[in-house]
């Protein structure tokens, strides 16, 4: 199941394939606590991470996941939890610690309706600013949003890629609806999936500056037991690592930990067009509402609609530019979100152009159809 | 002990960290410190081969001056983040350092569940009673009835006994010091590292500044003296009263038992999981039939 040789047709679940995801790309630790509806990852992981000689733990809470998932990506493992909405609160501290130590992970957020235990079982996009702006303090973080079976997939490859090359978490944001739809997928060959690993310092330990500033903004990094013997912390910190209060040196750290994501704008933001060369009226969508949105823009093509969709898969940093493009070229865009309009208020920051923004939201508990999308589509 | 002394000045402590230290003259987390190298220099522990760990507080401060693999995590946390290292490098010898607060009040959880879990690491609680880098305010282990800057008129609430926490939570070794039994405080130290299993090693320590000033114990050089008054061996406190141990500091190894390691242990977990997958693997090629799950 992990990119065989072969090509693979198989059936799975969105769950099922961010597992597939995580374990092509090398994931060899996890740890998690369970809840619906993510609880299939913790599972499945629990079976096929020691097959690969990898270590799967379930913890007393998500607190302890994210901090089991640090220490296990600082020891050199590539590793991820998985959690919904009430764990995911849980996690913001040592989601914030991996910021600032530059710790690269996956986190997974199967988004369930909310606030607090909220709908457990029903599908909602309502933790997108969360999973931007959830832990304290200015910092830079990566979220990505999945669609359907073959993109918990392939995102999560991505994810993980992102997260040892920028060395910082990722977040993918799933939902109820992809987590546990299940499609016939077909999974790329070993061949085919591209593997990205953290840098490691070659230099002598004597020299190492674990924290150094270098062409890329990410420093190399060391993995305990390497022979380097740095110190990590969630203090601001030096070049080496130790805590300091001097402006100077807490100014270019913040700058690098920020600029780093800036610099790797170009290969971070992921977004997919359908149709939209030559669309009059657009729709932004990320995560299950995308397949909605797609159909229903295929239903207006049908009835000679120049409508397109814009698909999100990085929500941050947010890929502003390519939605300023099309916000030129459209007279309209439609937001259908199972939210109040989170990501919405991104898109009405960057329109410059005066586009008409039209808002649809739902938070019922209940996945936006292809027809409420429709129906806005054939109004503007 | 002198020449020792300068051993681990020159081996542990970190010389490109710019000392001095965070911590107040007299504070007993640099007498935990010292110890805590000697028992390691003791063991024969290679330095890249130790992780020092800590959570946030006074005592968190420890792991940025010597010269290990070493992460001073979130408060209460660092229980978790050496979970994760020692389960990715089992062969490292991981050293958890922890404030009262840090690991009985907002880490309470992660420490009786890592005492339950059984991994092969060591916690080393330094107890002085009260939140010292925030300025004294009460702890899970302040006595009843203390003045601190959140009790001041006395605390209402009782005291958690850490080792006998440990105790009934599960570890495999717990053993109980204080900073005035520096050469009995090694010993444990380096019998709780050589113990496989999670091993609990709790420390009575001053902080003079915070706890001591508000409730008349004097200064540093009282408040230790004071432990030394206190103190009784586990083995003569088995033979005391109830009423004879009121407000006597017992140390010794309170409890060393034998119990499976769940790291080892789940490296049954992989060669079993090896095994099943290719098991399945040879039947599918047998068989030239794709599944996902058996
Ligand atoms: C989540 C969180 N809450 C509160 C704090 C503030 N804080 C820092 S140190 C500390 C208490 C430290 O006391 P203790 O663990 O007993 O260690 P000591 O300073 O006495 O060594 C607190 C509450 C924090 N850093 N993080
Ligand atoms: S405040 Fe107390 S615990 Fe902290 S360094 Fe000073 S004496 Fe030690």
């Amino acid at each position: 199941m992990i990119g065989s040789d072969q090509h693979e047709r198989v059936l799975l679940q969105g769950n099922e394939a961010i597992v597939a995801g995580a374990l092509a790309a090398g994931c060899r630790f996890f740890a998690g606590y369970p809840i619906t509806p993510a609880s299939e990852i913790s599972e499945l992981l629990s079976v096929k991470l020691p097959e690969l000689g990898g270590t799967f733990i379930q913890m007393e809470d998500e607190i302890a996941s994210m901090g089991a998932v640090l220490g296990a990506s600082l020891a050199g493992v590539k590793s991820m939890t998985a959690t919904s909405g009430p764990g995911f609160s849980l996690m913001q501290e040592n989601l914030g610690y991996g910021c600032m130590a530059e710790v690269p992970c996956v986190i997974v957020n199967v988004m369930r309706g909310g606030p607090s235990t909220g709908l457990p079982t029903c599908p909602a996009q309502g933790d997108v600013q969360m999973a931007r702006w959830g832990t304290h303090g200015d910092h830079p973080i990566i979220v990505m949003a999945v669609s359907s079976v073959a993109d918990s997939f392939s995102v999560t490859i991505k994810a993980f890629n992102l997260s040892e090359k920028y060395r910082t978490p990722v977040i993918i944001l799933s939902d109820e609806v992809v987590a546990h739809t299940r499609e016939s997928v077909t999974l790329p060959t070993s061949d085919q999936i591209k593997v990205f690993d953290r840098v490691r310092p070659d230099v002598p330990p004597e020299w190492y500056k674990p924290y150094a500033d270098n062409n890329r903004g990410v420093p190399d990094m060391a993995a305990f037991g390497d022979g380097y013997r740095h110190h990590v912390t969630g203090l601001v910190h030096d070049e080496k690592g130790y805590p300091t209060q001097n402006g100077l040196e807490v100014e270019q750290f913040l700058q690098r930990i920020h600029g780093k994501i800036s610099k790797g704008f170009q290969e971070i933001q992921v977004t997919k067009n359908h149709q939209l060369e030559d669309a009059e009226v657009f729709v932004i969508a990320y995560g299950s509402v995308a397949r909605s949105a797609l159909r229903a823009v295929r239903d207006a093509r049908a009835l000679g609609i120049k409508a397109g969709l814009l698909q999100l898969v990085t929500l941050f940093p947010f890929p502003r530019k390519v939605v300023d493009s099309y916000l030129r070229q459209c007279r309209a865009v439609i937001v259908p979100e199972m939210n109040m309009g989170q990501m919405n208020r991104e898109i009405g920051r960057v329109n410059q152009a005066g586009c008409q923004i039209v808002k649809h939201n739902r938070i019922d508990g209940h996945l936006i159809t292809p027809d409420e999308i429709l129906k806005h589509l054939a109004a503007v | 002990m002198l020449e020792r002394a300068e051993i681990v000045r020159k081996e542990y402590l970190r010389h490109d960290k710019k000392f001095p230290h965070v911590w107040c003259p007299g504070c007993g987390n640099g007498i935990v410190m010292g110890a805590l190298l000697r028992a390691i220099h003791r063991s024969g522990l290679e330095k890249d081969d130790v992780v020092l760990a800590s959570g946030i507080g006074c005592s968190g401060r420890m792991p940025t001056y010597v010269d290990f693999n070493t992460i001073h995590t979130t408060h209460g946390r660092a229980l978790t983040f050496s979970t994760g290292i020692k389960l990715a490098k089992p062969e490292l010898t991981v050293l958890t350092v922890m404030g009262d607060g840090d690991a009985t009040a907002i880490g309470g959880n992660h420490f009786i569940h890592a005492a339950r879990r059984n991994l092969d690491m060591t916690a080393i609680i330094i107890n002085n009673s009260t939140y010292g880098m925030t300025g004294g305010q009460y702890s899970p282990t302040t006595p009843f009835g203390s003045k601190s800057t959140t009790s001041v008129y006395g605390h209402v609430e009782h005291a958690f006994s850490i080792a006998e926490l440990a105790v009934t939570a599960g570890a495999s070794f717990v053993a109980r010091s204080t900073v005035y039994h520096a050469t009995h405080l090694e010993d444990m130290i380096r019998l709780a590292i050589a113990k496989k299993g999670f091993s609990v090693m709790e420390v009575i320590s001053n902080c003079h500044v915070q706890h001591g000033r508000r409730n008349k114990l004097g200064g540093a050089v009282e408040m230790i003296k004071g432990f030394k008054e206190r103190a009784v061996r586990v083995e003569k406190a088995e033979k005391m009263s109830a009423e004879e141990l009121v407000d006597k500091i017992t140390i010794g190894v309170l409890a060393d038992v034998e119990k499976p390691i769940s790291t080892e242990q789940y490296q049954r977990v992989i060669n079993e999981a090896k095994k099943k997958a290719e098991k399945i693997a040879k039947e599918k090629e047998k068989n030239g039939i794709k599944r996902y799950e058996e």
